[in-house]
């Protein structure tokens, strides 16, 4: 049993690219950071604008006036979540280049689900712009309208959990040997607690956004949503992202992080999140007073701060995010920097060695002179002396050509389809007329 | 090739990459690159006859470019690349350190592309409403072409990169991918190929969205008729400037790269269609051109399934007559560098394998290790028992009736295959290594067994403890000794000081 559990602990070591990264570690980072950033708000208004617009259109059922609202949502679903696939590019372009080992192992330890990503995306996007364009059509047959969204946000809600699973389990070598598919890749502590913290952002970012959307000036909220009140429609936004965020704060956040697994934990990280958390502080507050104000044009006095706030913490969660990461894989990492130089130098070694000794055994001259040289590279893969291979044996060849030698080296070059038996001949236009010449000759003089 | 190995045994791993990837190109160019400025300038005919017919025809059309392209279209973009990277990881990551910077521009253009269709599209109703918001959305639709237009252009770089390396190799700077004999034929025959299947696909959604008998059909007809054949002649001349820069080596692969090795009677059949597909569109265009009225409904599917067939065929040769490489004259497509090879032949390719079962054949593990060697060498492109076995590969070389390989030959085969078949990667294994192979796949032929990738069956790990000790003990040797340099140089820099 011992020995069974250290060979489970196995670390792999594997070889690296051999080549140079195409930019500056930090440029690569700072683009990473960035860019996942942008991504991921737009892939929360995705998710998010899908299951509020499930939710609404579902309300709408008693009150015609959440329908309206729904359709209004889902029309920036289509918007956002185009953005979000664009979006997601850069990032995904930045962690191939920076942890191509990392990541694609991941990848392939999780492979059927990394690859159902594909369908299972072009099936919801295809499924909200079905939802959103039959809004008048299914007017009538709201069930099946409702399942049609309710199954586009089925699917938004499990993506999440492959992408998530890629991105813990690259941070652990030493699990790669142990896992059997993405359910169990999935199983590995930080998973579940990673998703939680993701849907309930998700819920934060939309609510906000929402919030902003419907108090643009330019928005005719009126002649859109005449059954709605501008203000109540606002606030209860405002209200599901304060609630999200308290909750994130309060709870989901501290599982998160008291589960994280110890390896990447420093005191940089620690400070990092500290002050993620400290920033959202001020955020709730002010949104708290903003919502209880009697006066309703309050509703928007600390929005700037609070929306720039907001922005700086998920940027930092996300240096935080990069901190862990750089930690968790950095020994291991060093290991494999050291392991790939180690095999340059054994290819260097070796083509030395050759050069400076070409008769290795790959080289290996039968002896018999250049025709024969050639009739071993080229064609003993398929001919032999005197029984068939793949074609004909050379006993055969002689007896067809021994007064055509020219005919040969025709065929030679261009090949027919003779023999049910055997495969067509692939033409050998690389040789030269000297090559040929010695070929033929080696040919016609066996018996 | 040191990564856990995704195998997929049943459908084999690259046509999973073609699936995706042919998809891709279809919607890329027949709704995207050749649609835009198609659907654009059908668009400025309305505007410029004042004719709302026209305007009306040409949003719906675009409505069926944006539901798909933003749909299909860019998930399997993403797609060819999740796709490559579970299976030739090496290969795409080598890729995009060569190309992070175009892979970036890429991105950048591909970001406007998606702003400028999402402006395109979600504003064309409105702009409807006075003269000037019209002709600024007729802008957009030709910024939104360019987008387009550019977005290929630097993929194809990329394309063209894999196929012919060019001076890569020896200069490695990035402009080769650009400068390489393949790029701008390569280019020039995408561009017009583009626009004909846009042409294709607006006749056969102008049959779709209008009615028999209504002026508009006739008049779209004949426009879109007058479209094809004005980009005809440049895709014709552009194939064959293409066609005479495919290095020499490549056109010796033709035979099999139209036909895949057991149809390579269909040569000829496939090459008629090759110029058969791009011919009944030319009919069906000058058909529609001149006599609109005469032309069938149905006939309008032909133009449409032939050049996306065409397309198809044009990329699964593109693919082909890039082997053996993945990447020209640097990468095997057994994802194995052409430099590691002296090394490998000699030591064998297990003896530096990771995620392997074993590391050394021995008469006890023969067959496993074989199998070993088979999933390294072998399984970017075969199966045990699935498309384009190694079974039936070979029961087709000696005779396609079952009877049991000739050990012995079948050595002396992959030996030298290289030469026999220019499209296989040479054997990269040591000789110990190929006996093994061999006897692996004389016993597949009697016990018939599909091989599980990683992403089900996890992965075996050779990493030693002792390994991970000399590696840390190798690290700690270099910086002591980074370190004892930087302190004699700093010694003798103070001592330089001192002396002045």
């Amino acid at each position: 049993m011992k020995t069974l559990l250290f060979i489970l602990a196995q670390v792999p070591v594997p070889k690296d690219l051999d080549l140079p990264l195409p930019m500056p570690e930090w440029f690569l980072v700072g683009v990473l950071v960035l860019s996942f950033l942008l991504h991921i708000i737009f892939v929360d208004l995705m998710v998010g604008g899908v299951l509020l617009t499930l939710w609404f259109e579902w309300k709408g059922l008693r009150n015609k006036g959440y329908d309206a609202l729904a359709h209004e949502i889902a029309k920036t679903v289509t918007v956002n979540k185009s953005l979000a696939v664009v979006l997601g590019v850069a990032p995904l372009l930045a962690i191939n280049t920076l942890y191509t080992i990392y990541f694609y192992s991941a990848n392939a330890l999780t492979g059927l689900a990394w690859i159902m990503i594909i369908p299972l995306v072009t099936v919801a996007f295809l499924l909200t712009y079905a939802h959103k364009y039959s809004w008048e059509k299914l007017a009538q047959q709201k069930e099946l309208h409702l399942a049609i969204i309710g199954v586009s946000a089925l699917i938004f809600l499990f993506i999440p959990f492959i992408f998530l699973t890629n991105v813990n389990l690259m941070l652990f070598p030493e699990k790669w040997g142990t896992v059997k598919g993405f359910l169990e890749a999935l199983m590995l502590p930080n998973v579940l607690p990673r998703y939680l913290f993701f849907t309930v952002g998700t819920l934060a970012v939309t609510g906000l956004f929402l919030f902003w959307y419907f108090g643009r000036q330019s928005y005719e909220f009126e002649e859109k949503l005449p059954d709605l009140n501008r203000y109540q429609v606002r606030k209860m936004f405002y209200g599901l992202a304060f609630g999200a965020l308290a909750v994130q704060v309060a709870l989901v956040g501290p599982i998160l992080i008291s589960t994280l697994p110890s390896k990447g934990i420093s005191p940089t990280l620690v400070i990092t999140l500290l002050a993620g958390v400290a920033l959202v502080a001020p955020a709730l507050y002010w949104m708290w007073q903003d919502m209880t104000s009697p006066n309703p044009v309050h509703l928007d006095r600390h929005f700037g701060k609070v929306a720039s706030l907001m922005l700086v913490t998920v940027l930092v969660l996300g240096s935080g995010r990069h901190i862990y990461r750089a930690n968790a894989i950095e020994p291991h990492r060093e290991l494999m920097a050291e392991k790939t130089a180690a095999y340059r130098e054994l290819i260097a070694q070796h083509a030395q060695a050759m050069q400076n000794n070409p008769t290795g055994e790959l080289l290996a001259d039968a002896g018999g002179g250049a025709g024969e040289a050639v009739f071993q590279k080229n064609c003993s893969a398929c001919h032999a002396q005197d029984v068939k291979v793949v074609g004909p044996p050379v006993t055969e060849m002689v007896s067809i050509y021994k007064n055509d030698p020219e005919g040969l080296k025709k065929w030679i070059k261009a090949p027919g389809k003779k023999r049910s038996d055997a495969p067509q001949m692939p033409g050998f236009a690389q040789l030269s007329d000297g090559e040929l010449q010695a070929l033929s000759e080696y040919i016609l003089h066996i018996n | 090739m040191d990564f856990p190995i995704f195998h997929l045994d049943f459908l084999n791993n690259r046509v999973l990459i073609a699936i995706i990837a042919i998809l891709h190109v279809l919607v890329n160019h027949a709704l995207a690159v050749g649609f835009i400025p198609m659907v654009t300038f059908m668009e400025w005919l309305g505007f410029k006859t004042q004719d709302e017919r026209w305007d009306k025809l040409a949003y719906k059309i675009m409505f069926v470019g944006f539901v798909i392209t933003t749909t299909i279209g860019a998930m399997t973009g993403v797609g060819i690349w999740l796709s490559s990277s579970l299976i030739n990881p090496y290969s795409i990551g080598s890729l995009i350190r060569v190309f992070f910077f175009a892979w970036f521009t890429e991105w950048i253009v591909f970001v406007t592309e998606v702003v400028l269709i999402l402006i395109y599209f979600l504003t064309w109703k409105k702009s409807n409403a006075s003269f000037r918001s019209k002709g600024k959305h007729i802008l957009f639709g030709i910024g939104l072409s360019i987008a387009s237009w550019f977005t290929m252009a630097i993929i194809v770089g990329i394309l063209g990169f894999m196929m012919d390396t060019g001076n890569w190799l020896t200069e490695r700077s990035l402009v080769n991918g650009f400068t390489n004999p393949i790029y701008l034929p390569q280019l020039a025959f995408r561009t017009p190929l583009a626009m004909v299947m846009a042409g294709a696909m607006g006749l056969f959604l102008t049959i779709v969205f209008t009615k028999k008998g209504e002026e508009i059909r006739y008049k779209a007809l004949r426009f879109l008729g007058g479209w094809m054949l004005f980009w005809m002649p440049f895709s014709l001349a552009a194939s064959l400037w293409y066609y005479k820069v495919i290095p020499t080596l490549m056109i010796g692969n033709m035979a099999v790269a139209v036909g895949t090795q057991d149809f390579q009677d269909w040569y000829n059949l496939l090459t008629k269609f090759i110029f058969g597909a791009p011919g009944v569109s030319f009919i069906v265009a000058l058909a529609s051109r001149w006599k609109p009225q005469q032309v069938p409904a149905y006939a309008y599917v032909v133009p449409v399934v032939v050049m996306l067939g065409f397309a198809g065929i044009f990329e699964r040769i593109r693919e082909f007559i890039r082997k053996p490489y993945v990447i020209g004259n640097y990468m095997y497509s057994n994802g194995i560098r052409v430099d590691e090879y002296p090394l490998l032949q000699k030591e064998g390719v297990l003896k530096f394998a990771t995620y392997v079962k074993h590391r050394e054949v021995t008469a006890a593990n023969k067959v496993e290790a074989g199998k070993d060697v088979f999933m390294v060498a072998c399984s970017r492109c075969h199966t045990t028992s699935g498309i384009n076995s190694i079974v039936s590969v070979f029961d087709r070389m000696y005779g396609g009736k079952g009877q049991p390989f000739p050990q012995e030959a079948m050595k002396n085969y992959i030996k030298n295959m290289h030469n026999a078949r220019y499209y296989m990667p040479p054997f990269p294994g040591n000789e110990k290594e190929l006996d093994a192979l061999v006897a692996y796949i004389a016993q597949l032929q009697v016990y018939p067994e599909s091989i599980e990738g990683v992403q089900t069956a996890g992965t075996p790990i050779q990493t030693t403890r002792e390994e991970i000790q000399q590696l840390s003990e190798r690290i700690l040797a270099r910086k002591e000794s980074e370190r004892n340099n930087k302190q004699l140089a700093e010694k003798s820099n103070t001592q330089a000081i001192l002396k002045q």
